[in-house]
């Protein structure tokens, strides 16, 4: 009886919803993004909370998998069939190349009233911004150059935090040679590739990682120091163990924790992971930037891009963009997430240390000019260049040609995806 | 409606003489009438859409379709990608080994279950159920089962046999014959089942015969029982081989084409190029040589179906 | 000495000995225990506390017995913003299964029906292009056919999912009643005709009654099918629609945080239990189905 009650009371709703969406949708936003883990789902769960608040609903589309891959195909249905969602959670390029589509609403009255000009440091909005219409909020900026590293097993040995290559080698040696494995690692193409991005700084200073990602410049992309970087991955390779292959990025960082390992190369996501366990940062972990590339951030940015909606979701669409670039909301989001504020002037003092280091480096970066997008997260070139350097260096990565060689298929890879 | 379907069926039955009642000339239709639909929803979907792609293979389509044409260059930038050639590398090692692999099994379980087992009844639904979960089910379970650090490998450790190795999903060159196993464990049960059926559907009085004759039971297979069972082969291989050419799930679930790209298949880099990479072009050439090889496979046979129809 | 044992009147026509049936039951056996390895791996790990699972090895049974795993995939786990468990997307499953299903089996029956019993000039053209439809990869058809719901007003709606799998399920339920039909006495039918039984008066009469094992082989195909998707589903669905395999794979695959396998496990075999019931229940039937029809060459 239950049940046959149940089937029909939701087929009505379902009947409902198609029938009189313009109706149901007066004031509700639907979200589609990819974050269903206990931690990221609890911090749009903020988001969500604020806007019920506000008198709008909150309508969940998840589709998990792949750091949004399967949600992008999911959106590319939902596009085609003409009935896009409110708001899509994005990274990097893919959002240009929506916005290139025209599907994307026009954020500029709401910008301008609100003042994001100011507060989004510019490297982001290269991101928001399509031909000078914002088209998307920022949500949190994510740097990806960071090392991960078990306290008690530096201590141990006896190690300070290394700044430059050769002492990172130093210090990988003697944990190997304490007998731990040096560096937890799991290989899967994007986080090669993130390791590789900061090892790309670190190797040819700032200049040459903009030169090689960002310019795309096939003469720095097969350049004597991008050989010099594959040799650096390649003697990475031989600090990982064996296992390495295919394992999830939150289980090599469980070898940290556990003090399996000594260090992680990672994003700031990886926080989470420890504070989740009960560490705490400075005592049981340490956080520092990849050695030798101090002063320079690398990052990628979630950000919510709001498709063209019929006039009668506008409202609700723009009270949720607001929403998102409120402070205090930034603030609680990116303390759950692990991320820091997009907004610069976001009060930063609830954040733990890391978080903090994190705010003040990136606002130096900013002002600097050394604040690039990551090439492995999609910040620095297009998704097909993207995955084509995630070719190379995989490949490369796990022996399947010299650096040499390694060099010129970037090169080429990348000229073909262009 | 009506009239669409007249035109549609019209070339099969020319319309009858007006002297006919309008009665009888529905009578006659009727048959055509409730084919049409589905029929002409195929030819749309299928057919229309298989088109689509093919226009599409010769666009610069990138996120969604566009229709600015560059001729072939979409398929010369395919076969210049390592990724696709080891994808079709990985096919036929993978389509082979797996066809081979799943009849043999299958045939071989067939024949074992056969013998007048007690036990079918358990038997059966053990073998069978695979083929009922998808790979979002079961490909965690294999990814632990095949990962050194915590399935087999690690279990054969800590049951004491430490030279044991098993580390095929963490090597490049290995890693496909991986998913082989996972493969043949899905279907090689629904094989049996088809065989089985075959089998069941063989006169027994054949069978008799030949024994009487003396034959052995190894000659009795090998001679009389396998020949006669070529129909139920044929269906096996075409049911076989077009699941290898789409398979994706498995392979996504397994090893997500690594490691590195070592796994990468046809309807992985394709899935990859159109959606991940927003190469809708390159993905659409790649869908197109895809669809010439099932093609290949099936048209053969849905011409020997449809001959045998005909008799 | 010919397997005395097993009863008296051998209706096989394969004689053997013990020894050789010792053997027969130990291959069936050892396959058994092949194909029942990774379900013994989810269900033995489904039950255990996580720490378990990280220190001990994944064959050994429980120290300690949870089913919190299970509770959890059911109600409380984290699908989407909201800690949900899988239960509201059963609903979801189900209505677009059921309808599914059945429209596409009495199609597909009306289709074999016609093509076997009302054969036209052009009829085995006319399957040879119905069967092709088995064999297209799912994938290329997504866009075109996202457009073409769009147009049809049926974008993310449960209707819309029950369209996409009935028209791609058409070709193998029209190849299943075809071959069926194919091997049911024409005669009959003539003589009903001469009674003067119309084109339906058949079908539902004469043809249906007996097409029990063809309609269970064409259910389960289906019912399985379609319940797995996992591509159309997490394509065409909406809020209100998402099917139980896209919340399967949002607990299982999402990107970061703590990967409770217990969690997982207890959850993928949640998700399929309503396809391994239909097997098992109807496994018997199965093969009698397929002898009936499905594997004529």
């Amino acid at each position: 009886m239950r049940i046959s009650k149940l089937l029909s009371t939701s087929a009505l709703v379902t009947g409902l919803a198609l029938f009189s969406g313009a109706a149901a949708a007066e004031e509700s936003v639907e979200v589609l993004h990819w974050w269903t883990s206990g931690g990221e789902a609890a911090a749009l769960n903020v988001l969500k909370e604020d806007l019920e608040q506000a008198g709008v609903t909150w309508q969940d589309m998840p589709v998990a998998g792949g750091g949004g891959e399967q949600a992008m195909t999911a959106l590319r249905a939902r596009v085609t069939s003409g009935n896009p969602p409110t708001a899509v959670q994005m990274l990097g390029f893919d959002i240009l190349d929506w916005a290139k589509q025209g599907v994307v609403a026009d954020l500029n009255a709401l910008a301008a009233k609100e003042g994001w000009e100011k507060v989004v440091p510019p490297a982001l909005q290269a991101f928001s911004k399509h031909d000078g219409k914002w088209l998307a909020a920022p949500v949190n900026v994510h740097s990806t150059n960071w090392v991960w590293a078990n306290k008690k097993i530096f201590d141990e040995l006896g190690l300070k935090q290394p700044t430059s290559w050769d002492e990172l080698i130093a210090a990988l040696d003697k944990i190997k040679g304490a007998g731990y494995v040096a560096v937890a690692h799991g290989g899967q193409p994007w986080q090669e590739a993130t390791i590789f991005d900061a090892v790309v700084v670190a190797t040819g200073g700032p200049e040459f990682y903009k030169k090689a990602f960002i310019d795309l410049d096939p003469a720095a992309l097969n350049s004597d120091t991008m050989v010099q970087a594959f040799d650096r991955m390649t003697t990475l390779r031989s600090y990982v163990d064996d296992n390495f292959s295919g394992r999830d990025w939150n289980l090599a960082s469980a070898m940290v924790i556990e003090g399996k390992a000594g260090v992680q190369f990672m994003g700031d996501w990886a926080k989470g992971e420890f504070l989740n366990a009960g560490q705490k940062p400075g005592e049981d972990f340490l956080c520092f930037r990849f050695p030798g590339t101090q002063g320079t951030v690398t990052f990628n940015s979630d950000q919510f891009v709001m498709f063209t909606v019929g006039d009668d979701r506008r409202a609700a669409q723009e009270k949720l963009a607001s929403a998102i670039m409120t402070p205090s909301f930034q603030v609680a989001f990116n303390k759950i997430k692990g991320s820091v504020p997009a907004r610069t002037d976001a009060d930063g003092s609830g954040l733990d240390a890391c978080g903090q280091q994190g705010m003040k480096e990136l606002a130096e970066a900013s002002t600097k000019g050394t604040l690039f997008g990551s090439m492995a997260h999609g910040h620095a070139a297009p998704a097909a260049v993207k995955l084509a350097t995630y070719d190379v260096i995989t490949a490369h990565f796990n022996g399947e040609m010299d650096s040499q060689t390694a060099a010129q298929e970037l090169a080429n890879a990348v000229e073909g995806a262009k | 409606m009506s009239v669409s379907q007249e035109t549609m069926v019209g070339a099969a039955r020319p319309a009858t003489s007006a002297s006919a009642g309008a009665v009888e000339w529905l009578q006659r239709a009727l048959p055509k009438i409730v084919l049409a639909p589905s029929f002409a929803i195929i030819l749309v979907v299928v057919y229309g859409f298989i088109l689509f792609t093919g226009v599409l293979s010769f666009t610069d389509s990138k996120i969604l379709p566009s229709f600015n044409w560059v001729g072939w260059e979409n398929y010369v930038k395919l076969w210049g990608f390592r990724n696709w050639i080891t994808a079709l590398k990985n096919l036929a090692i993978f389509g082979s080994l797996y066809i081979l692999l799943c009849s043999a099994i299958g045939l071989f379980l067939a024949i074992l279950i056969d013998q007048k087992i007690r036990v079918e009844g358990v038997l059966r639904p053990i073998y069978l159920y695979p083929m009922a979960l998808s790979f979002i089910v079961t490909g965690t379970a294999w990814k632990w089962f095949l990962d050194p650090g915590i399935g087999l490998e690690h279990t054969m450790h800590l049951w004491g046999w430490e030279s044991f190795a098993f580390k095929w999903i963490k090597d490049g060159k290995m890693a496909i014959y991986c998913i082989v196993i996972a493969a043949i464990w899905q279907s090689s049960g629904f094989v049996m089942a088809m065989f089985l059926a075959g089998l069941r559907g063989i006169d027994n009085e054949i069978i008799k015969a030949a024994q009487i004759d003396g034959a052995s039971n190894f000659n009795l297979y090998r001679r009389i029982v396998i020949p006669l069972l070529r129909p139920a082969f044929l269906s096996v291989f075409v049911v076989l081989a077009h699941l290898a050419i789409k398979s994706y799930d498995l392979v996504i679930a397994l090893t997500n084409g690594g490691p590195g790209r070592a796994t990468e298949m046809p309807a992985t880099f394709m899935y990859s190029y159109t959606f991940t990479r927003n190469e809708m072009g390159i993905g659409a050439a790649s869908a197109v040589i895809m669809l010439m090889m099932i093609a290949s496979v099936i048209v053969p046979y849905l011409y020997s179906e449809l001959r045998g129809g005909k008799r | 000495m010919a397997a005395a044992t097993h009863g008296a009147v051998q209706e096989t026509a394969v004689r053997t000995n013990v020894l050789a049936r010792a053997l027969i039951y130990a291959g069936l056996i050892l396959f058994a225990g092949y194909y029942l390895l990774p379900l013994y791996v989810m269900l033995v790990n489904s039950v255990k506390p996580l720490d378990e699972i990280r220190q001990g090895d994944m064959m050994s049974l429980p120290m300690l017995f949870t089913l919190e795993p299970w509770r959890s995939a059911w109600a409380t786990a984290q699908i989407g913003v909201q800690p949900t468990g899988l239960r509201p997307y059963f609903i979801n499953s189900i209505l677009m299964v059921v309808p599914a299903v059945a429209i596409s089996t009495l199609l597909g029956a009306l289709n074999g029906y016609v093509l076997t019993k009302w054969r036209f000039r052009g009829d085995g053209i006319v399957f040879g292009l119905l069967l092709f439809a088995c064999f297209i990869p799912f994938q290329i058809v997504l866009i075109p056919m996202a457009r073409l719901l769009g147009l049809a007003g049926l974008a993310g709606s449960t209707p819309g999912l029950v369209l996409v799998h009935v028209v791609y399920g058409l070709g193998f339920t029209t190849l299943f009643f075809r071959n069926y039909y194919d091997a049911f006495p024409t005669e009959l039918i003539r003589a009903a005709q001469i009674d003067g039984a119309g084109f339906f008066r058949i079908f539902w009469r004469i043809l249906l009654p007996s097409s029990g094992p063809i309609i269970v082989v064409t259910v389960i195909w289906q019912f399985t099918n379609i319940w797995n998707d996992f591509l159309f589903g997490v394509s065409f669905s909406d809020v209100d629609s998402q099917p139980v395999t896209v919340a399967l794979n949002n607990l299982v695959s999402s990107s970061t945080g703590v990967k409770e396998y217990n969690v997982h496990f207890a959850g993928a075999i949640l998700a399929a239990l309503p396809t391994l019931i239909v097997y098992v229940v109807s496994g018997r039937y199965f093969v009698r189905g397929l002898m009936a029809g499905a594997v004529k060459g």
